[in-house]
């Protein structure tokens, strides 16, 4: 049986909440990181906040939600964190959440093999037909990757956000079990 | 949408902790009854004991895994039995317990009628991949409506149940998704 | 021909490389956490979807199993330990005991590849039956296999495990689905073994 958490540039590895909540009240001291993927005011936790918000969030494990930190290869440097979460077990739907922190982690293929490892899991593990997520208009590098990933585009919450004195669409895509399969059999 | 719950014979439900209480403390009195439907020793809980195992079921909230309904019989509207219905969320596979507590309402289908309502919640509501049940092979009874709604035999645990100084074989039954669709288009 | 059936000083947590031990809270966490990260292992160990976890974790995780076989009186727990340098190499669960029947199941987990192919599992097996069958007087003892473990399989095969239930197509992973195989032993069959099941394995 394939070690599915693995990839070439990154791992999915444990979600600590103490390490994540820690780096993660440091990514957030750059507001771009906080604005690409979070709809409410960019916003500074300190390390205690954050952390305890994490503890919170993963208390109970299970079967809906699946907290995962990205680890790089081979140095093991913590620099993202991704969430999968079932909202539909009849249609077994879920949504994804992910985050690349440091700007210098940016553009170097991490977010592309984050999400298909992440897809692998859910599509040959936790065996779901559909995954789900939202992303924002002013995101293209994040549009990009999905598109390049397989997820398709099926519609958007128009003006629901609000920042720099405009207001942005919220982009929803989703992909199927077999799409994404057929792309990587 | 046609009314999954209703029966020719029965109808499943969920009653009122307070109420199912009431039925399954007469129900566990008959120990034939007890055997038939669990491998585990018998236990004699008051009724208000069952009560509060009910209660805290309710407060522990819904949870997509357990659907543990109580079969009533459509003549009358008494409470009969129990189904439940446990579904594994990643293997989309569900397991299925049955039991008619009331004597009167044995071996004149009523069991059968739940069973097929029973297998069409699982597979038609609940995206099941197959549905599994064991049964002991004392109780031919519960065998043979097994088979009649489509069961198929998969295996034999030698010896697992050890009542009245005798050990006897438990059953263990499946169905799968397109076994199912076939014969409920027949 | 070896008695299975030993006396009363015969050590049931002793085996010829690998020995049976409590849970380390210092030590064990970390070394698990890093198994949990290998889904390949986890996978073959598990049905459930594998969940990397870190020593923190696992350390709860240890907690809830301790207090679990404290309350429920039906589980029993062990990790395997390598003899020469008491390092942890795997864990050996015994769950849902029957005590009326006389009936478990039980699983077996060797942590890292480089531990595997060396015999332990057959040495934690041996062990963990003579445990089963002569110190909580179980009447059989039954495990589930995957399918696509040959491994576990091949193993149960050896100590004369009879293929007792085929769950078809019972779990769904890397895009298909799977049977999934219970195999029981019973007793009496226990005890018949030639001496072919010995330490040498």
């Amino acid at each position: 049986m394939k070690d599915i958490l693995t990839g070439r540039l990154v791992r999915l590895a444990a979600f600590d909440p103490e390490e994540v909540g820690k780096s993660f009240s440091t990514w957030t001291r750059d507001s771009e990181y906080w604005r690409l993927m979070d709809a409410g005011a960019a916003f500074m936790p300190s390390a205690k906040d954050a952390v305890k918000h994490f503890e919170k969030e993963v208390e109970e494990l299970n079967a809906d939600s699946y907290f995962f930190a990205v680890r790089t290869i081979p140095e093991d440097n913590l620099i993202g964190e991704m969430v999968l979460e079932v909202v539909n077990w009849t249609g077994r739907d879920a949504f994804v959440g992910l985050s690349i922190g440091g700007r210098d982690n940016w553009d170097k293929g991490y977010g592309t093999e984050m999400v298909n490892l992440l897809l692998r899991f859910a599509f040959t593990e936790v065996n779901l037909r559909r995954v789900t997520l939202t992303v924002f208009e002013y995101n293209p590098r994040a549009i990009r990757v999905y598109e390049k990933v397989g997820f398709r585009h099926e519609g958007r919450e128009r003006k629901s956000l609000n920042r720099e004195g405009r207001r942005w669409d919220m982009v929803f895509m989703g992909i199927l079990r077999e799409e994404w399969l057929e792309l990587n059999q | 949408m046609k009314d999954l719950f209703r029966g020719q014979l029965v109808r499943l439900t969920m009653e009122e902790p307070e109420f199912l209480a009431k039925h399954q403390a007469r129900w566990q009195r008959d120990s034939e009854f007890h055997r038939l439907a669990s491998s585990r020793p018998a236990e004699m809980f008051s009724a208000k004991k069952i009560q509060q195992r009910g209660d805290e079921l309710v407060e522990n909230d819904f949870k997509p895994e357990r659907y543990p309904f109580s079969i009533r019989a459509l003549d009358g509207d008494r409470p009969i039995g129990f189904l439940n219905l446990w579904l594994n969320l990643i293997h989309s596979e569900v397991w299925l317990g049955i039991g008619i507590g009331e004597r009167a309402f044995w071996g004149k289908g009523y069991g059968t009628d739940a069973l097929k309502l029973g297998l069409q919640y699982a597979f038609m509501e609940l995206g099941a991949q197959r549905v599994s049940l064991g049964v002991s092979e004392y109780n031919p009874r519960a065998l043979r409506a097994y088979e009649k709604v489509g069961f198929r035999l998969e295996g034999r645990t030698r010896r697992d149940a050890l009542r009245e100084g005798k050990r006897y074989d438990s059953l263990w039954m499946g169905i799968l998704r397109e076994e199912w669709i076939q014969t409920s288009e027949v | 021909m070896e008695k299975l059936m030993s006396d009363i000083a015969t050590q049931l947590f002793e085996g010829q490389d690998i020995r049976f031990g409590p849970i380390d809270y210092d030590k064990d966490p970390e070394i698990e956490a890093k198994w949990t990260h290998d889904a390949g292992f986890m996978r073959l160990y598990d049905v459930e979807p594998a969940r990397p976890m870190s020593a923190a974790m696992v350390k709860k995780q240890y907690e809830k199993l301790e207090k679990r076989i404290e309350e429920e009186k039906n589980l029993h727990h062990f990790m395997i330990r390598a003899k020469a340098d008491d390092r942890l190499i795997g864990k050996a669960l015994i769950a849902r005991i029957e005590w009326a029947n006389g009936n478990c199941t039980f699983r077996i987990g060797i942590g890292s590849a480089e531990d595997r192919r060396k015999g332990y599992g057959a040495q934690a097996l041996k062990m963990l039956l003579r445990f089963a069958f002569a110190e909580l007087n179980m009447f059989r003892v039954y495990a589930d296999a995957q399918e696509y473990n040959e491994g576990a399989l091949a193993l149960l095969r050896k100590f004369g495990f009879v293929e007792e239930i085929r769950r078809r197509q019972a779990l769904e992973r890397d895009g298909r689905r799977w049977d999934l195989i219970t195999c029981g032993l019973l007793k009496d069959e226990w005890l018949n073994q030639a001496s072919g099941q010995s330490d040498a394995s």
